[in-house]
């Protein structure tokens, strides 16, 4: 996980002029790796970057259109009249409550992750019997849940509990669908800790506690980023679970918000897409500021 | 372990009874009433139902493809080290820092036929739907698969590259015989994410097509929200509920077995 991020030694240069016939350098290799341009490769990476750019540009245009004049432009041209008008009557709408209710959800949806599965992985990782293996099994399986699926019998127990139409609602499941990806990426990378280290402070009569938070937590650290990320993401991008367990404006989360604005807005295009820009100008500000741990986070995800 | 039981309560034993729902009868007021197998009949006998589960499995099937073939080459490409592929890689990631229902809100818009950018009725013909939301569920997710192939191919011993060089082979020799068999083990995990976050498209299905026209893009879980949550048969959305956890349970198991993610191994074994 974290050695992903680390730099890598640069490449020798290699002495031009030399041996120019014959077999190739092994620089070249490396070269091919990391300096020599690869047309093909370059061109089809700039058509993709014409595909995503051209919505993105095209919602930051028309949201600083007037209303009056976005039926009758093409979404492609620059606004001739930029007005900001649009976003005044998203912030007007109660858009602030929306994302303080967002993030309320996903520093609880990532507290609770954190203090379950961090010792979950580390049972799962230090003992071998048959209940630990199990419940890693559990989890394994548990990935492949879809939220979909459980829906409806989640919909009768957030009754039963008395909490429907709260964020405990909309918190609590979010959190246990975040739990297993967690838990096998923090399984992951403790068990990269060598062995040796946990005897060390085995044999220096430290408790299991001290060996879990002075040992394993420090060297997990990039587990415990990533995982960090991912469950605040889930919470970001939940949709479902406010759809169905909350129904008044209290507990309303941003992504549910944005979803009544088409209604509430009607035909209101330069509103509706001002309030997208919006919705992603927070997690673009925290993407700015931590961009290397977020994008080293996730390729952790993949770097099984 | 507390952990297990929280897990439990609000995963493993909703499953059981999303089992239990599914053979009665409950309107989501009062006590569900057993009704036997009536709600599975109804399931087997549900034209929409055969057409759902068709639907979800090309939706699941063509969005794989694509975002595959794309985020392998765009990962593969960002992997090397070079100062525009970093700024480029950085504005790649952009669509993956909004939420689904952004996404869908945005693209909802573009597609209006009145508004725009192809004036033409894309979501209201069935194909024309289908391949906007499979593209809509690419250009969110494609950033993020790019980067777990980036951050498989960066861990590819050079070494590797160097010696099929001093061999002879070519650039895309090196591409097919060192880079797609090292990075098998990534293309399964992203394999894993994208089948079972291809069932996550339903905020795409519900705000740009709402399963239509007609119900051709409605997928199973859009199935299961229409029958529970605006027919109020929660009793046979239990029963679809059931059928997908059966199709993703068998979908999982068969992608463990055939990674061995499950045998406990080093995440650092064979580099």
């Amino acid at each position: 996980m974290s050695h992903d991020t680390l730099p890598r030694p640069r490449p020798r240069p290699v002495k031009a002029g030399k041996s120019p016939a014959g077999p190739p350098p092994a620089g070249r290799a490396r070269r091919h790796w990391t300096k020599r341009a690869n047309p093909v490769a370059g061109l089809g990476s700039l058509l993709w970057l014409v595909v995503v750019i051209i919505p993105i540009y095209a919602m930051i245009s028309a949201s600083l259109t007037g209303q009056d004049k976005a039926l009758t432009g093409n979404p492609l041209s620059p606004p001739t009249d930029p007005t900001l008008d649009n976003y005044n009557t998203v912030l007007h709408s109660g858009f602030g409550h929306l994302l303080a209710n967002t993030v309320i959800v996903a520093v609880a949806v990532v507290g609770i992750v954190l203090a379950l599965c961090v010792p979950l992985a580390y049972v799962a990782v230090r003992t071998r019997d048959r209940w630990s293996g199990m419940a890693f099994r559990l989890f394994l399986l548990g990935v492949a849940i879809p939220a979909q699926a459980v829906v409806v019998p989640l919909y009768l127990l957030i009754a039963k509990l008395d909490l429907y139409d709260s964020l405990l609602a909309v918190i609590l499941p979010t959190a246990a669908f975040a739990m297993p990806v967690s838990v096998l990426v923090l399984v992951g990378t403790l068990r990269d800790v060598s062995e040796e280290l946990y005897e060390a402070m085995a044999l220096d009569g430290a408790s299991p506690q001290r060996m879990l938070f002075q040992l394993a937590v420090p060297m997990a650290k990039g587990g415990i980023s990533t995982v960090v990320i991912y469950a605040a993401l889930q919470a970001w991008n939940g949709f479902l679970f406010p759809l169905i367990f909350t129904q008044s404006d209290e507990p309303r989360v941003l992504t549910l918000g944005l979803f009544n604005y088409v209604s509430q807005f009607g035909v209101n295009i330069p509103a509706l897409l001002a309030s997208v820009v919006l919705s992603g100008v927070p997690i673009f500000a925290v993407y700015l500021v931590a961009r290397r741990a977020l994008v080293g986070g996730l390729m952790g995800v993949g770097g099984k | 372990m507390p952990g297990v039981l929280f897990f439990g309560f609000f995963a493993v034993v909703p499953m059981g009874l999303a089992f239990y729902l599914s053979f009665t009868s409950w309107d989501g007021l009062g006590d569900p009433k057993p009704v036997g197998l009536a709600n599975w009949q109804k399931l087997i006998e549900d034209d929409r139902m055969v057409q759902s589960l068709w639907l979800t499995v090309l939706l699941t099937a063509v969005s794989w493809a694509f975002q595959t073939v794309i985020a392998l080459l765009l990962g593969v490409w960002a992997a090397g080290r070079q100062r525009n592929r970093a700024v480029l890689s950085a504005i790649f990631f952009v669509p993956f820092l909004l939420s689904s229902t952004a996404i869908a809100l945005l693209f909802y818009a573009l597609l209006d036929p009145n508004f725009g950018i192809i004036q033409q009725n894309i979501l209201g013909s069935s194909s024309g739907a289908f391949l906007a939301i499979v593209f809509v569920g690419g250009w969110q997710f494609i950033p993020f698969h790019t980067l777990i192939y980036q951050g498989g191919a960066r861990q590819i011993p050079e070494v590797l590259y160097q010696a099929a060089a001093i061999d002879g082979a070519g650039r895309y020799r090196q591409f097919f015989s060192i880079t797609l068999p090292q990075l098998r083990h990534t293309i399964t995990t992203s394999t894993v994410l994208m089948v079972v976050g291809s069932l996550t498209y339903f905020e795409t299905v519900l705000i740009l097509t709402k399963g239509g026209p007609g119900t051709d893009t409605a997928i199973l879980p859009y199935l299961m929200y229409e029958a529970g949550f605006k027919s109020y048969d929660f009793g046979y959305a239990s029963a679809i509920a059931s059928f997908l956890v059966l199709v993703a349970t068998v979908l999982s198991l068969i992608l463990v077995r055939l990674t061995g993610f499950g045998g406990m191994r080093s995440t650092r074994e064979g580099m």
